[in-house]
């Protein structure tokens, strides 16, 4: 990558910036313009400050601030994740100026698509994180005393785990996903939030468990403890919502902000899935 | 047996870890957190976590030495019995995280690889690439995932934490927390409430810190009657990428592996780096510092920084202060394999790469040192009693306060590689006094009065309404308010500080104070409206920064991160022997004298009535390892040392005597 020439750079004097708003889960979406001034090197975090501060429209009509979500603002905690200009990624960096060269007319932005929306632009991910559940995504260690070390480990397993365990739940994947469809639920009069969580999570458990749930199933069965549990993790891959549902589109891979190499993950989980229903269909 | 139920506030290191250790213990957790637990702050960190190892072992290391690195580079304002009890442990820390999953970087016969970090000549760091941090998270999350698949925790994510409940006998019986999707205000009761919050960077606007770290949870427990101690060490960490919404963090890991830093010793030499021959650069922290080089602690290769940028005029670049960070003579496979995370870091957010070309760096607000005050019950041994329910709790009964957002463990400045340590140790650690805490008591959640819960509810429920209504005509936007703030405290209290800027700070910020609490929101709705939320986390900054600045103007000496030039202790200047003898003795008097008046935490307790702190100060507990002079740089230092050892000598003999002899 080489850096813009500061010679070359766009310096429109502002920059107009069209939002899908929703007020609450179940209201109707619509569209609302902001500009703000230009100032070289802003990213679409920096834009949304300036809005939030500002809290007017275009045209002058004092509105709520936009709603987001963001955290690390350095591309490692994954909350920031949105639809800019049309593709989904993280707004920290998501760099006005290289935005400005696709499309130098306006910044569009929208919320995930494949995931309720609360308010704007902030998305309801639970479905995301009950799937790291859903495999269990963990290493089964017998307690937190001390025990000694873990098992020593090859440089070539470390560098074959690491990438996958980068991922930091963005849910880009998901949203690029053409076999991960919304799940949206609405809480039933006299229904308690007990009973709505439950049946929530049923329905979560039903749909695809995602590309991201996959490659996590494999960080962990290539574990040397985390393997206790490849068993049930290839069980769930291969029950209702599992890895038949992908349709191999690539779209995760070709999305994931990490680079996660998640289309090799679900062909490692295809045949090691394929591979644990022969074995299991032996064992009768 | 009675059911138990403990309140973590806060998902990161510190905070889950303690969860998890909770559940072990057959506790139940109700975890509260302002995002989900999985983006805490903590993913931020990069460049790993200490402890002595087998063959840093074989080089003269030990637990001893990693303790005694840690009270030397803090300046020794910390606390050495839990300093000791967490270089003990950190090898254990760093073989159960190993045991969790966490893929460190191996060695090529499949140890765990190490590398150095600064404040010590070892090879103590152990690392995942350079997203450490975030790689002992997800272990961390992983493990209370599957606590809470077990049914032992629940997770309250985007949740904050209002403050904690307290009985009338003072007693903290559980917390109030706002969902904010819904804004519903409710009560949390439970046995014991562990605060795991994290640093306060966001008091100065733009910093290394993610947006949730605007210290509101422990400024909500300080207003409450929690002390809060040692405010005025704020650690500025040398290398950050400068941004207009972030300064991110580049790793003190990037020297750790050879990454060097200098600038054109022409002043702003236009000529691109590559094409500056050796001869005509200014390796400066090397040629300053000849033992440790680039890995000076933080607090020295910040101020030498700022100092050639400042001072000096050097800085690479004319309008925009900075300095290279330079990694180009480094083959980019190993740059690629142990420090791809944070490269990809500065290429994606700067558009250049740092293999081949110099990164520009300049300085940026980093942790807080100081924090809640948080007890502890020594050993017979000189470190922490085990188990022992005082550990870590704070001046109110069953309220513990651990990882960043307690004041123990970093003194006056943090070693790099240290924090992590610090903050899964002490939700370790913590586990079992806690435990005890509530096996101690009569009293558990369920028997809290409901009166106490609904008071506490209902006055939350009164702010939270109050500041959606009650400034119709005022023009305060919370926003640009914190901004002020920001430019403010960053002036005033960073690296260089001075008490004419300091006061003036003062002023500002009751001033600024003052026209928070009338902010006029642009969102009223009772959906989701981070307007009113981040409102309420400005107005609780003041407090902080209030201690911040006053505990800064009080100080009147430089110790670790807080540097008051007209406080220096100057160099020796004499080249005849006796007379360099003689200055040496001189500035040891004048180091003891110092010590005997500013070498005590600084305690703050809020007054709510006056909007401000009130100072107080506390002994430090320095019985195990003597305070010297850190001299790192310092011209005569062979000598002042010399002279320092033979005081310490006649001290210790004669107290060996007097033991003798009694």
């Amino acid at each position: 990558m080489i850096a813009l020439d500061p010679a070359e750079k766009k310096r429109p004097e502002f920059i107009k910036v069209r939002v899908k708003r929703q007020d609450g889960p179940g209201k109707d979406p619509y569209w609302q313009l902001f500009q703000i001034k230009y100032e070289p090197e802003l990213n679409i975090i920096s834009v949304l400050q300036r809005i939030a501060a500002l809290a007017t429209t275009s045209d002058g009509k004092k509105v709520a601030p936009v709603a987001w979500d963001c955290g690390c603002l350095e591309e490692v905690c994954g909350s920031c994740t949105m639809q800019i200009n049309g593709r989904v990624r993280q707004s920290c960096s998501a760099l006005v100026d290289r935005l400005l060269e696709e499309n130098d007319d306006e910044l569009v932005l929208e919320p995930m698509s494949k995931f309720p929306v609360i308010r704007d632009l902030i998305v309801d991910r639970k479905r995301l994180f009950r799937a790291l559940q859903r495999v269990k995504a963990w290493v089964p260690v017998d307690s937190y005393y001390d025990m000694g070390s873990g098992e020593r480990q090859l440089r070539s397993t470390q560098e074959q785990n690491y990438p996958l365990s980068q991922c930091m739940s963005c849910g880009c994947c998901l949203d690029a996903c053409p076999q991960y469809g919304k799940i949206e639920l609405e809480q039933r009069e006299g229904e308690s939030d007990e009973a709505f969580q439950a049946r929530e999570l049923e329905a979560f458990d039903e749909g695809f468990v995602g590309p991201h749930a996959i490659s996590q199933a494999m960080l962990f069965n290539n574990h040397p403890t985390g393997k206790a549990l490849a068993g049930e993790r290839l069980d769930a891959l291969t029950g209702p919502g599992g890895i038949q549902v992908c349709g191999n589109a690539q779209n995760c891979v070709s999305v994931c902000p990490k680079e996660i190499p998640l289309t090799t993950s679900i062909a490692r989980a295809g045949r090691a899935t394929t591979v644990h229903m022969i074995k299991k269909w032996f064992d009768r | 047996m009675a059911k138990k139920r403990v309140v973590v506030v806060g998902g990161g290191l510190a905070g889950l870890s303690s969860t998890m250790k909770l559940a072990e213990l057959g506790i139940e957790v109700d975890l509260i957190s302002l995002t989900p637990v999985k983006r805490s702050h903590s993913v931020c960190a990069q460049g790993g976590i200490n402890s002595c190892n087998d063959q840093t072992r074989q080089l003269g290391d030990d637990e001893w030495k990693h303790f005694d690195d840690t009270v030397y580079g803090g300046d020794f304002l910390n606390h050495q019995p839990p300093v000791k009890e967490m270089a003990y442990w950190a090898p254990k820390v760093i073989d159960l995280m190993d045991r969790l999953g966490v893929p460190f970087n191996r060695t090529g016969e499949g140890f765990i690889d190490r590398r150095r970090f600064g404040g010590t000549l070892y090879k103590r760091t152990a690392f995942a690439g350079a997203t450490t941090g975030q790689q002992l998270l997800y272990a961390l999350d992983e493990q209370v995932r599957r606590r809470e698949a077990e049914g032992m925790v629940r997770k309250f994510e985007f949740w904050d934490f209002l403050g904690p409940i307290q009985d009338a006998s003072g007693r903290c019986r559980g917390v109030v927390a706002q969902d904010m999707v819904s804004m519903e205000i409710r009560a949390f009761p439970a046995d014991a409430v562990v605060v795991a919050t994290g640093g306060c960077g966001l008091v100065y606007g733009r910093s290394t810190m993610s947006v949730f770290c605007t210290g509101s949870a422990a400024s909500r427990c300080f207003q409450a009657g929690a002390k809060y101690a040692n405010g005025e060490f704020i650690q500025v960490h040398p290398t950050a990428i400068p941004g207009s919404d972030k300064l991110r963090l580049m790793s003190e890991s990037a020297r750790g592996e050879g990454g060097r830093v200098w600038v054109p010793r022409k002043p702003h030499d236009s000529r691109a780096p590559r094409d500056i021959p050796d001869s005509e650069r200014y390796y400066f922290l090397e040629e300053r510092y000849p033992e440790y080089g680039n890995l000076v602690p933080r607090d020295i290769a910040t101020r030498e920084i700022f100092d050639i940028c400042v001072n000096d005029g050097l800085s690479v670049d004319p309008e925009r202060m900075c300095v290279y960070l330079d990694l180009t003579h480094i083959p980019k496979a190993e740059l690629d394999r142990k420090l791809g995370g944070i490269l990809e870091i500065y290429e994606k957010f700067q558009g250049v790469d740092p293999r081949v070309e110099p990164m520009r760096i300049f300085p940026a607000v980093h942790y807080s040192m100081g924090g809640l005050w948080a007890d502890y019950v020594r050993s017979h041994d000189g470190g922490l009693e085990p188990g022992a329910p005082r550990n870590h709790m704070t001046n109110i009964e069953g309220l513990y306060a651990i990882g960043e957002c307690d004041y123990h463990y970093h003194g006056a400045n943090r070693l790099g590689a240290n924090s992590l340590l610090s903050c899964i140790f002490t939700g370790l650690f913590t586990g079992p006094s806690i435990s005890n805490y509530i096996e101690s008591q009569s009293e558990g959640f369920e028997d809290v009065e409901a009166s106490v819960l609904s008071d506490a509810v209902s006055k939350q429920q009164q702010r939270h309404d109050h500041l959606l209504s009650a400034n119709p005509d005022s023009d305060e936007n919370p926003y640009l308010i914190h901004q002020e703030l920001g430019d403010v405290m960053t002036r005033a209290a960073t690296v260089v500080r001075k008490n004419d800027q300091l006061q003036n700070a003062i002023a500002t910020v009751n001033e600024l104070h003052e026209r928070a609490m009338k902010v006029n929101l642009s969102d009223t709705g009772s959906w989701s409206n981070q307007n009113v939320i981040f409102a309420k986390s400005l107005q609780d900054m003041f407090p902080i920064a209030k201690t911040i600045l006053q505990g800064a103007l009080q100080r009147d000496e430089c110790r670790g991160a807080h540097f008051k030039p007209n406080f220096q202790k100057p160099s020796l200047t004499a080249e005849d022997p006796a007379e360099r003898r003689r200055q040496a003795e001189e500035w040891c008097d004048a180091f003891e004298a110092n010590n005997a008046k500013y070498l005590k935490s600084t305690i703050a307790e809020y007054d709510c009535s006056t909007m401000q702190p009130k100072l107080s100060y506390e002994d430090v507990d320095t019985s195990l390892i003597p305070p010297r002079p850190r001299l790192y740089g310092l011209v005569g230092a062979d000598i002042i040392e010399e002279v320092w050892k033979e005081r310490a000598k006649a001290k210790k003999d004669g107290r060996d005597l007097a033991e003798s002899t009694s």
